[in-house]
Parts: structure tokens; C-alpha cells; sequence
């Protein structure tokens, strides 16, 4: 580990702690209401989409309403990427999306996945990556926050059954809060050599080697900014965050990873200062940052490490680590830094490549996600299925005082254990189930590029990824199939939505609830135990459920030092 | 006076019938028999844990017939074991209540009533005959038939059968005194009762029902911590099915015995089979303590209350004021004070008079003399509100400052300028003044105070310790109430009660998230009992009372709120205890199996595969590596009846220090001990070399 990673480290900290505190605080001011300077954009947005921006929903209606508007942004980004080849905006000529693509597409991007079972440059237009794709880079996020606020309200609140507007929470995140942060750092994106152009892909005459050379451009540095900071994670090449023109410099990739943090993080001060003790989001910033931590070191380590295959070959001594796969501009530990906080935010994007990783390192990042994408998991995501984690903590701890437990004051009974339990399981089943039947049937099994462990894992991997609307591709599998597309989409959109019903469900029944008052017979919750039986909790979890699999996946793989089948 | 502080302790052991010991053989027999009548599907189905190990066992054993080897039977049997001890650990909850249940049905069946007639005729009928509102007559000897109110006379009454405690108590129609319950027998006098339960619905028949635990139904607790174990033994399902393809995936076959056995080890087996007998020992643990909840939600909430509210009498101070302090006035002598008030009192058998009389043998070794001269007791009347002696020509009088001060001026005497001081300063403390006068002189006043019962400001500490607000109710004046009180050490007192003041105390509790406990026994108890979410009735109140609440206890100690709330308490963290062992158990357990399951995947001929290295307690071979892992899920259970029937230990604590402690015994104990176990069934299992 060298000098300048620590140093990125430290300045990563220190820059993250900021968004913490400040940028937590603008949350809390704008979800409050409180922020008005675009009131002007707001106003007319209301009045077109007919709602009333003071009256509250009940939880149902605040479900109802995101349940349609995430069906009529699927139906319409699937329309547009079929129809791209008559629509402007389409230089390069592309034809149509298929069908499968498109469907697995368009859940994709509502889901906030950003799964990309394609190569962006030679299978989007312009017109689809602008606006079928961004848009959704926009909203998908903002449904991701506003779903985190109304649990946090459904904790503040006593003895109410309004969670909020969902169609108030919606315009308020994107207008005062993605929008304005991604147009600035699109700009020094911009500045910093990123691509931002309509002229299309240039033609480059290769004179030694007598050839042409076609060279991709677009509108790309308008989508890094909002691909990192909605936790998004798609890009506009295929190559992702490792592409040069998307991901130019050394600042460029600092700030990448600064971005697609700093929202999930500020998220727990928004809580805490939501509630009413700054701690209680404290307590759970804590817990993220152990396990986010604990599994940076290891991939890390593992990537400094040798590669076991280059080691069975003879070649012992390998200097910067495990350099396949990796970017000579970012080296082992920066990539490595990349690839967990990309994984741990459900971001997805990458620069590097993940099939290249040592087993033990492509271990690390499937580790976040198989915890459920909460350290600090996506943008609101992260927020609201870490609280269902706390809840089950909660209830076990709470029962060992011997109390009916509580948090912030919420008693936890019944209906909370039961949507808490299915938001948190209702991922690994899926996960496992449609994995099993992948490796099962030669339409799965077949896909993989590797046999044997690694290809388990290729395939893993992706079911594994969509499952939590990470979006982060393993590569190595060939996902443009129909198989994949539709059992993907399934995935996503179970993923997404059974987990976000399970929290506004919960969001209204805690909002019904009085406010027990804390005394000395209260299970703190903003107490060094409490965030040790968090991430008990969420490591037991994910441990229990996908100990197996990893066992045949990158675990076997390990321990095979090298051997391929 | 000491032995109401001790009779919580001292009624545990002659509890509702007979105590019996955790482990009486006569239980372990029935509860062995037991094990097996729960076999039923429709039993099992009520417990989604064990009924998917029932079912798995069922699968092995279809498994073992068709590929019969010492592996796969063994495995069946240990499976089926499993069964079994769950069964057996709810039976042995059960069994105690049971034999109570059977001494206490005796009882009712062989009464037999005297019915009254309207024209005062008698007819004898079977007590199950009697409607409400009958008359009966009960004369020395009679079995009470049914429950009733005293319509008429007053009678002592021997109720061990019912509380346990062979004191007769008298019973006397009007008043808070009336009630008597079926089953009790008279000792002495006649009344005449009428009667106020229809049959079937007695006060023994809701006892018998409650102790049998046939009425037994899911606390909310109770129901929310079985939803997290269904949940908990759904994804295992998933999570072990698809171990077959992931086996086929890497070319290796994957038993299905294997996988049952890692299923029923994964689920939560251990919490799942013990859950119904915690919750049936934790009402058996207060029909221990004598105290009767009507439901399981009552004890529940027990453990959730964060206010109490105690009456002082009784439960706080001793009930009687006692002489505590001779202060003299005038100039006059202590010793001479004390004389004239014993001899004031020499008459007076109340414990106050009482009190006097040994206060003043122990300051001065003043005896109780016999009174030789000419002499005649002035006994207390209301108009004059003092009592006194006439000897030997003096008037000695004690009493109220207000009655003596007249008395005083009446017999020409003045009154000392230091006598209104002290009498403020005495009733300040929280205790009365008895002024003392003979003949024309006051002599000064004696103290009489409230006595705090012993050890009660230590109970105080523990429940604030535990998060508990104590809130004292008391008829007193705010400022004796303030006194006894910071005495007693209470958060808080509620001074010039009135049911209608202790009700709106309640109520505010209540709308600031607070559940509130209270003990009362009186009819203008009732809506205040009925409104607090734990409502305990003395069995020496009124019928009215025992309905409103929702707890009776039979000793009628009202100091036992603080046992039900531990009780309560302890319930709740047994289970959340074994929850926690329950589940860090699994780690260990996949360390045993995962290994054994993979042994051969991408092995090299003639080598260990390459997940050998996760066999991490070198157990012997696959086989013996499930069979262990199985073995240890199955004995745990039966090693741990023991503390789910007596509950976790309860020390008044911090919220935090309790779940610290917890937290280190069941979670990081439940984490290591498996691997020890397993590793340990397994070295055994090596010594037979059948696997």
C-alpha cells in the first residue's frame, strides 16, 4: 500500500465527513421543505402534475403513486430504446433494441441498476442515453431517496398515517439536489477532458498499421457526474469508469468515488437529525463504515497480493499486486478502493475488471452485496434496508432486556418483524433460487465464459448484482440472451419493489405508532453495542445465506491456488 | 411486621398446591409420554420450525429405507429425537401445571350448596347447579360452593386452599371484605352468600384453566418473535435446496440426508422448540409467586411497564404509625413524658398505643406496671379525640394538639410557647403528634410515625436502575406524603388521592407511552385497575376489583408488582436470549457440514478437495461431521430445558448492562460452544468406528 493511497484515503475522509455533516443538513432542509430557491421551477411542476404539494399521502397512496410512476418509466424507456432507429439524435444509425434487451434495460435503469447486458456506444443513440436513460439516471435515485425519507418519517412522526407527497419528495430531489450537484461536477468533468459532444464518433487513419480506426464519442461527461452521485453506475462505454473518456484523470476518479459515497453517507445524518439524535445516525454511519472497511481491506490485501494463477505459472514475485484487469493510470489498492465502494453503494461502475480480480479480492466485492447493499448501499436504498437490519438487531437485543423492544421509540412488534424480515430475506431467496436454476440449465450454465468455480461465480455474480440493483458486472458472462435479460429483469425488479413496498408498509405502520419515552430500561440505540449488533446482524444474514454458494464460488476457487477446469 | 417483607419469598414454597420440584419424577413420566402424543400434525403445525424438522424426518426416513446405511439411519433417529425433545421440553412446561390443575379440580367437584329460598327454606343441590344471583347458607364446616358477595353475617374463613396460606381470614357482608370464593371453607359463624358466577366461570375454573395453560394463547411478543423464526426457517429453504445444483454445477452429487440435516441444523430448532415452554414456565413462575395472571399478555406487559404506582400503606410503610420520639415541652422532663404516655396508654390496644408502651420501656425501662391504686380508663371517643387515664387524682390525657390544648385551657392550665413549634415541626416530617397533658401541664408531645418498611428504598433503587419510575399514592397531606416519600425513596407521590386523581394520573402516564402497573382491592379501585395495562387485585378485594384487573394476586402482598415485573422481564429475555444462542449456532455448524457436503468437489484423485481447508475442527469424515452437527442441534435442546423452564437469571440493571452480559453468554457462547460440541460428539462418534 503505497503513500498516495493513504493519502487518498485520508483526503477521501475528510471529504466525505464534510458531505456528511452539510450536505446531510441540506437534505433534512430540503425534505423539510424548507429549501425554496427553485421554488419557481417547483410551483409549475405541481400544477402539471396535478397534486397538491401540501396535502400528505397515506402509505398507500404514496406506494400507489411510486408503483405507477416507476411502470409508466419502464413502459416508456422501453418504447423509446425500441424505436431509437426512427427517433433523432441517432448518428451512428443504430438499429432498434431488441426486445429482450430493452426490457432488460428499461428495469434496469428504473431500478436504479444500471445493469448493462450491452455495450453503451454501439448499441444506445444518443437520443437513448440522454433521455431514456439519464432521465432515469435522475429519478431512479430520487425514488431511492424519497423512500429512505418517508421511513425516516415514519420513525419521526407519532400518531399520524401520512408518510408524505410522494410527487413532492420526487421533484424536490432531483431539482435541489441531483440536478444541481451533477451539473457542477459535470463541469469539471468537463474540464478535466472528459467527452461532451453531438458530432458523433471520429475516424482516425491508422497509418502503420493501414487501418481506420472508429473512435466513439457523445454526450458523456453530462452522465458521469449523476452515473456516480445516483449511485447509477452506467456508463456510456462499455468500458465504464476505465475508459479514458469518461474517467480522464486521477481527479476525475477521486471524485467518482467521492460521489457515489457522499449521498448514502449524508443520508445518515438526514436520519439522525431527522429523529431527533444525530447519534442514532452515528450509530448506523458506524456500522456501514465497519463492514465497508473490513472488506476494503481485503481486497486490497488480496490485490496487492499475488494472482495464484500468475503464481502457479512460476512468477512468485509480482510488483503493484495483481495488475490483470487493472488501469496503470489507478493501480491495484486505487482500483481496488474503486471496485468496493462501487460495489458497497450499488453503483456498479468500475475501473476495472472485476473477472480479473483474485478470487479472494472478487470475494470483497460480492461481500457488500451479499449483505444487502448497505454499506453504504445505494442512494436511499442503502439507508432504508440497513434500518430493516436495525429493526431485526432491535427486536433480538430488545427481547434480551426484557422489554418489548423499540426503536427511536417505535415499538417493534408484529407487523414491523414481519416486513422488516421479508424486506431483508426477500433478496437472498431470489438471488439463490434463480442462481440455482441458472447453473442448472444449459441456458444459464452455458453462458459463463469460465468453468468450473470461476464460471459459478460469473454467473453468481450477476444474479447477485441485478438481486440488489447494484448493476456491477463480474464480466465473463455473456448476459444478451434471453435468459438472461428476462430472469435479470425479474431479478431487478424483485429486488427493487418487493423491498420497497416491505419499507413504506413499514414506514405507515411506524408512523401510526406512538412514541414510548427512553429511560434506563431502554435498549439504546446509539450505543458502541448497538452498532455491534448491527453488524452482527447484517454479516449473520448474509453469512447464513450465501455462505454456500461462495463456498463453491470464489472461496473453492481460492483454495484451488490456481487450477483451471 | 418483618414477615410481609419476607412472604414474597416465603409463599414460594407453598405456591397455588403443593410445590413440586422443576424435575418431580412423577412430571418427567407424563412429560415422557407426552413427547410422543404431540407427534400429531395438527400440534406440530402450530410450530413452523419443528414442523418442517418433522417433515424432513419424514424424508430422511424414506431415504434411510430405500438406501438403509448406519449413516442415514442414524441421522433419521437423531432428527426424530429432535422432534421428540421439543415435545417433551413443552410437556415438562406443562406438567406442573397440570398436577396443580388436578389437585384444584378436586375441590370442585364434590361441593354441594345450600340453596335459600325466598321463603328461607333450604334445598340442598350440587354447586354446579347454582345460577348468579342464588342465595346460599354456609355454616362452620361448609365448602363455599361457588363465588358470591356476603349478603349476610361475618365468618372466618380458611382459604389455603386457594392462597396457600393457613391463616383464617374473616369475611363480613358490606365493605371491601365481602367477597368469598368458591372452594374455601368456613371455619366459624354463618353467612349468607349470593352468588356471582355463573357456573363454569368460578374463580377456580378460570384458575384451574390458567394453571393447565388450556387457555393459553401467543403473547404479542410471543407472536412477533415466531414470525422472525418462520422467516428464519423460510430462507433456509432456498438456501439448502439449491445446494443441489450448485453440487451438480461443480460434478458432485449432493445427499439429500446431507441436506436435511444441514436444513434442520440451519433453522432455528434450538428457540423454536423451547419457545412454548418458556412461555408456559413464566406463568408457571408467578402461580409459583401466587399471583394469577389472567393472560399471558398481562405478564408480557409486566416486563414493559415503565411506572408504578404503589399505595403507601402496606406496600411502602408497615401500615402502622409507631411511636418513635418523646419530645417534651415547657421545661418538662423527657422521662416524666414518657411515663405519663405509657400510662395514657396502658389501655390502648391499637398499634399506635402499643407502640408507646414499648417506646418508652425501651428509652427509660419503663415496665408495664399493674395498676394497684384506685383508677379508670378514659377509652378514645370522636367527640373528645383523646384517650387517657384517671389515677391517684391525675387526669392524664393523650391526643390530638387541638383536643389536648382545649382539655389543657379547659383545667385552667396555659400552654407552652414551644408546644405548637414542635407539633409543626413533627407533622412537617411526615409523622403525626400525640400531645400528652396531665391535668393542667402539657408535658409535650410524642412522635408517631409512618414506618418505611425495610429494604423497600433498596427495591427502589433496583427498579430505577432498571428503568422504573415509582410514583406513590397516599390519602396523606401533600407535605407527609413529601416526607415519607424522599424517606422511602420514591420518584414520585400522588398526596390527597382520590380514584379520581389516581385514574387521571394513569391516563397521563399513558399518553406519554408509558405502561402503567398498579395493586388495588377496593370497588373505587376498579376503572383505575382496569385502565393501567397491568391491573393487580388483591384476592382480599371485592369481586368488582378482581375483575377489573388483570392479575390477582392470592397472598394479597401488594409489594409482589415488583416479582411480576421481573417475572415479566425475565420471560421476554430468556427468549430473546436463546434467539440470539440459537442463531450464532449456525456458524459452527456450517464450518461442520459445508466441508463434509463438498468434500469431493474439484478434489485431485487420492486428495482432500480443496474445501478440506474450511474443516476448520478437523472433524473426522463426512459422515461423522453431519451426524455430530445433527447430535449437538437435537442434545442442545435438552441441555437447555432447564433454563428455559427456571428463565435466564434477572439482576436489576441497566438496560445495557443486562443486554452486554447477554450479549456475551448467549451470542459469543452461542457462537464457540457448537464448535467445541461438535468437535467433542464427533471424537466420540470416531471411537465407535462405525462412521
Amino acid at each position: 500500500m503505497s503513500v498516495a493511497f493513504l493519502a487518498t484515503l485520508a483526503a477521501m475522509i475528510v471529504c466525505l465527513a464534510l458531505a456528511w455533516r452539510y450536505l446531510g443538513s441540506y437534505l433534512v432542509a430540503v425534505y423539510e421543505g424548507r429549501v425554496k430557491w427553485l421554488s419557481f421551477v417547483e410551483r409549475p411542476l405541481y400544477r402539471l402534475l396535478g397534486t397538491d404539494p401540501d396535502a400528505e399521502q397515506s402509505w398507500q397512496r404514496y406506494t400507489l403513486s411510486l408503483i405507477i410512476f416507476s411502470g409508466v418509466s419502464i413502459l416508456v424507456t422501453y418504447v423509446l430504446l425500441r424505436a431509437q432507429g426512427v427517433l433523432p439524435l441517432n448518428p451512428q444509425h443504430l438499429k432498434g433494441v431488441t426486445p429482450g434487451l430493452a426490457w432488460n434495460t428499461s428495469v434496469s435503469f428504473v431500478t436504479n441498476t444500471n445493469w448493462q447486458n450491452y455495450a453503451g456506444e454501439s448499441t444506445m443513440s444518443y437520443l437513448s442515453q440522454m433521455v431514456a436513460l439519464v432521465v432515469q439516471n435522475f429519478v431512479s435515485p430520487a425514488v431511492g431517496m424519497l423512500v429512505a425519507i418517508a421511513l425516516i418519517r415514519g420513525f419521526a412522526r407519532r400518531s399520524v398515517s401520512y408518510i408524505g407527497n410522494f410527487w413532492v419528495d420526487l421533484v424536490r430531489s432531483v431539482i435541489y439536489i441531483l440536478l444541481p450537484i451533477s451539473s457542477v461536477f459535470a463541469l469539471v468533468f468537463i474540464a478535466q477532458g472528459a467527452v461532451q459532444t453531438f458530432g458523433g464518433p471520429v475516424h482516425v487513419y491508422d497509418a502503420l498499421n493501414h487501418v481506420t480506426q472508429t473512435i466513439p464519442r457523445g454526450p458523456v461527461a453530462s452522465q458521469e457526474a449523476i452515473k456516480q452521485l445516483g449511485t447509477n453506475g452506467g456508463g456510456y462505454f462499455n468500458a465504464n469508469g476505465a475508459h479514458p473518456f469518461e474517467n480522464p484523470t486521477g481527479l476525475t476518479n477521486f471524485l467518482s468515488i467521492l460521489l457515489l459515497l457522499s449521498i448514502p453517507v449524508a443520508l445518515t445524518y438526514t436520519f439522525g437529525k431527522m429523529v431527533g439524535n444525530v447519534r442514532q445516525g452515528v450509530a448506523v454511519l458506524a456500522a456501514m463504515t465497519i463492514l465497508f472497511g473490513a472488506w476494503l481491506a481485503v481486497t486490497v490485501a488480496a490485490e496487492q497480493g499475488h494472482n495464484p494463477a500468475v503464481a502457479a505459472a512460476g512468477l512468485v514475485h509480482q510488483p503493484g499486486g495483481n495488475m490483470q484487469g487493472k488501469e496503470t493510470r489507478f493501480g491495484a489498492s486505487s482500483s481496488a478502493l474503486y471496485g468496493v465502494a462501487s460495489t458497497q453503494t450499488s453503483t456498479g461502475s468500475a475501473d476495472s475488471s472485476y473477472d480479473s480480480y483474485t478470487p479472494l479480492g472478487g470475494l470483497g466485492l460480492m461481500a457488500g452485496m451479499a449483505q444487502g447493499d448497505v454499506t453504504p448501499g445505494g442512494v436511499g436504498s442503502g439507508l432504508y434496508t440497513i434500518l430493516l437490519s436495525a429493526i431485526i438487531a432491535v427486536f433480538i437485543g430488545g427481547l434480551m432486556v426484557g422489554r418489548t423492544p423499540e426503536y427511536l421509540g417505535k415499538k417493534i412488534q408484529a407487523r414491523e418483524v414481519k416486513l422488516a424480515s421479508f424486506g431483508v430475506l426477500v433478496m437472498p431467496i431470489t438471488v439463490l433460487v434463480l442462481t440455482g436454476i441458472a447453473v442448472a440449465i444449459p441456458a444459464g450454465a452455458s453462458a459463463a465464459l469460465n468453468k468450473g468455480p470461476h464460471g459459478f461465480s460469473e454467473v453468481f455474480y450477476a444474479l447477485l448484482s441485478q438481486g440488489n440493483n447494484n448493476g456491477s458486472a463480474f464480466a465473463g458472462l455473456s448476459g444478451n440472451t434471453a435468459f438472461y435479460n428476462i430472469v435479470g429483469g425479474i431479478d431487478m425488479l424483485i429486488g427493487r419493489f418487493a423491498i420497497i413496498v416491505a419499507v413504506l408498509a413499514l414506514a405507515g405502520a411506524l408512523a401510526k405508532k406512538g412514541i414510548v419515552p427512553a429511560s434506563a430500561g431502554t435498549f439504546r440505540t446509539d450505543t458502541p453495542m448497538f452498532v455491534g449488533l448491527l453488524v452482527g446482524v447484517i454479516v449473520l444474514v448474509g453469512a447464513l445465506t450465501f455462505f454456500p454458494a461462495l463456498s463453491v464460488g470464489p472461496i473453492v476457487e481460492q483454495f484451488l491456488h490456481g487450477r483451471f477446469f | 411486621m418483618a414477615k410481609e417483607i419476607q412472604s414474597s419469598t416465603a409463599n414460594a414454597q407453598h405456591g397455588v398446591a403443593k410445590a413440586r420440584g422443576l424435575f418431580d419424577p412423577e412430571i418427567l413420566v407424563h412429560a415422557g409420554a407426552g413427547a410422543f402424543r404431540k407427534l400429531d400434525p395438527r400440534v406440530q403445525l402450530r410450530n413452523p420450525v419443528m414442523f418442517v424438522v418433522l417433515v424432513g424426518t419424514c424424508v430422511c426416513f424414506v431415504e434411510a429405507v430405500a438406501h438403509p446405511s448406519i449413516f442415514t439411519w442414524s441421522v433419521t433417529v437423531w432428527l426424530a429425537l429432535t422432534v421428540l425433545f421439543a415435545n417433551f421440553a413443552e410437556a415438562m412446561a406443562e406438567g406442573r401445571g397440570k398436577a396443580q390443575a388436578d389437585t384444584l379440580r378436586k375441590m370442585r367437584t364434590e361441593t354441594e350448596a345450600r340453596l335459600l329460598a325466598a321463603d328461607g327454606t333450604e334445598r340442598r343441590v350440587p354447586a354446579s347447579q347454582l345460577a348468579k344471583g342464588d342465595r346460599v347458607v354456609c355454616e362452620a364446616g361448609d365448602l363455599i360452593p361457588s363465588d358470591g358477595e356476603i349478603a349476610e353475617g361475618v365468618a372466618s374463613v380458611d382459604e389455603s386452599a386457594i392462597t396457600g396460606e393457613s391463616a383464617p381470614v374473616i369475611r363480613e357482608s358490606g365493605g371491601d371484605r365481602s367477597a368469598v370464593t368458591g372452594g374455601t371453607k368456613v371455619l366459624s359463624d354463618r353467612i349468607v352468600v349470593e352468588i356471582t358466577a355463573e357456573p363454569g366461570h368460578t374463580f377456580l375454573d378460570r384458575m384451574i384453566g390458567l394453571v393447565e395453560g388450556a387457555s393459553r394463547q401467543k403473547t404479542p411478543n410471543e407472536i412477533a418473535l415466531t414470525i422472525l423464526l418462520a422467516a428464519l426457517t423460510i430462507i433456509f429453504l432456498p438456501v439448502v435446496v439449491v445446494l443441489r445444483p450448485f453440487g451438480s454445477y461443480a460434478h458432485s452429487q449432493v445427499s439429500v440426508v446431507i441436506l436435511i440435516g444441514l436444513l434442520v441444523c440451519l433453522i432455528p430448532t434450538t428457540i423454536g422448540a423451547l419457545l412454548s415452554a418458556i412461555g408456559i414456565a413464566g406463568m408457571d413462575r408467578l402461580v409459583q409467586r401466587n399471583v394469577l395472571a389472567m393472560s399471558g399478555r398481562a405478564v408480557e406487559a409486566a416486563g414493559d411497564v415503565s411506572t408504578l404506582l404503589l399505595d403507601k400503606t402496606g406496600t411502602i410503610t408497615l401500615g402502622n404509625r409507631m411511636a418513635s420520639a418523646f419530645l417534651p415541652v415547657g421545661g418538662s422532663d423527657e422521662q416524666a413524658l414518657a411515663d405519663a404516655a405509657q400510662l395514657a396508654s396502658l389501655a390502648d390496644e391499637t398499634p399506635e398505643g402499643r407502640s408507646i408502651v414499648v417506646l418508652a420501656k425501651e428509652r427509660f425501662a419503663l415496665r408495664e406496671r399493674e395498676l394497684t391504686e384506685d383508677h379508670s380508663f378514659i377509652p378514645f371517643s370522636a367527640q373528645t379525640r383523646m384517650s387517657g387515664l384517671d389515677i391517684a387524682g391525675r387526669q392524664i390525657r393523650k391526643g390530638a394538639a387541638e383536643a389536648v390544648r382545649r382539655f389543657v385551657t379547659a383545667a385552667g392550665g396555659s400552654i407552652p410557647g414551644d408546644l405548637d413549634e414542635i407539633v409543626e415541626r413533627v407533622a412537617k416530617a411526615g409523622s403525626t403528634p400525640l400531645a400528652v397533658a396531665d391535668g393542667p401541664r402539657v408535658l409535650g408531645v410524642v412522635e408517631l410515625k409512618d414506618v418505611v418498611k425495610e429494604g423497600i428504598a433498596e427495591r427502589f433503587d433496583q427498579l430505577r436502575a432498571i428503568g422504573i419510575k415509582t410514583v406513590m399514592i397516599t390519602g396523606d397531606n401533600p407535605l407527609t406524603a413529601a416526607a415519607i416519600a424522599s424517606e422511602a425513596g420514591v420518584d414520585d407521590y400522588l398526596a390527597e388521592a382520590t380514584p379520581e386523581t389516581k385514574m387521571a394520573l394513569i391516563v397521563a402516564e399513558q399518553e406519554g407511552g408509558k405502561l402503567v402497573a398498579m395493586t388495588g382491592d377496593g370497588t373505587n379501585d376498579a376503572p383505575a385497575l382496569a385502565q393501567a395495562d397491568v391491573g393487580v387485585a388483591m384476592n382480599t378485594g371485592t369481586t368488582a376489583a378482581k375483575e377489573a384487573g388483570n392479575m390477582v394476586d392470592l397472598d394479597s402482598n401488594p409489594t409482589k408488582l415488583i416479582d411480576i415485573v421481573e417475572v415479566g422481564k425475565q420471560l421476554l429475555i430468556t427468549r430473546g436470549a436463546l434467539t440470539t444462542f440459537s442463531i450464532a449456532n449456525d456458524v459452527a455448524k456450517y464450518f461442520a457440514i459445508i466441508p463434509a457436503l463438498f468434500a469431493e468437489t474439484y478434489a485431485r484423485p487420492h486428495h482432500p478437495g480443496p474445501l478440506e481447508v474450511l474443516n476448520v475442527m478437523h472433524l473426522h469424515s463426512p459422515t461423522s461431521a453431519v451426524l455430530s452437527a445433527v447430535i449437538f442441534n437435537a442434545i442442545i435442546i435438552i441441555a437447555l430445558i432447564p433454563l428455559a423452564l427456571r428463565g435466564v437469571r434477572f439482576r436489576p440493571a441497566s438496560a445495557m448492562s443486562i443486554l452486554r452480559r447477554n450479549v456475551w453468554i448467549y451470542g459469543v457462547g452461542g457462537l464457540v460452544m457448537p464448535f467445541i460440541g461438535i468437535k467433542l460428539i464427533d471424537m466420540l462418534l470416531t471411537v465407535t468406528r462405525l462412521y
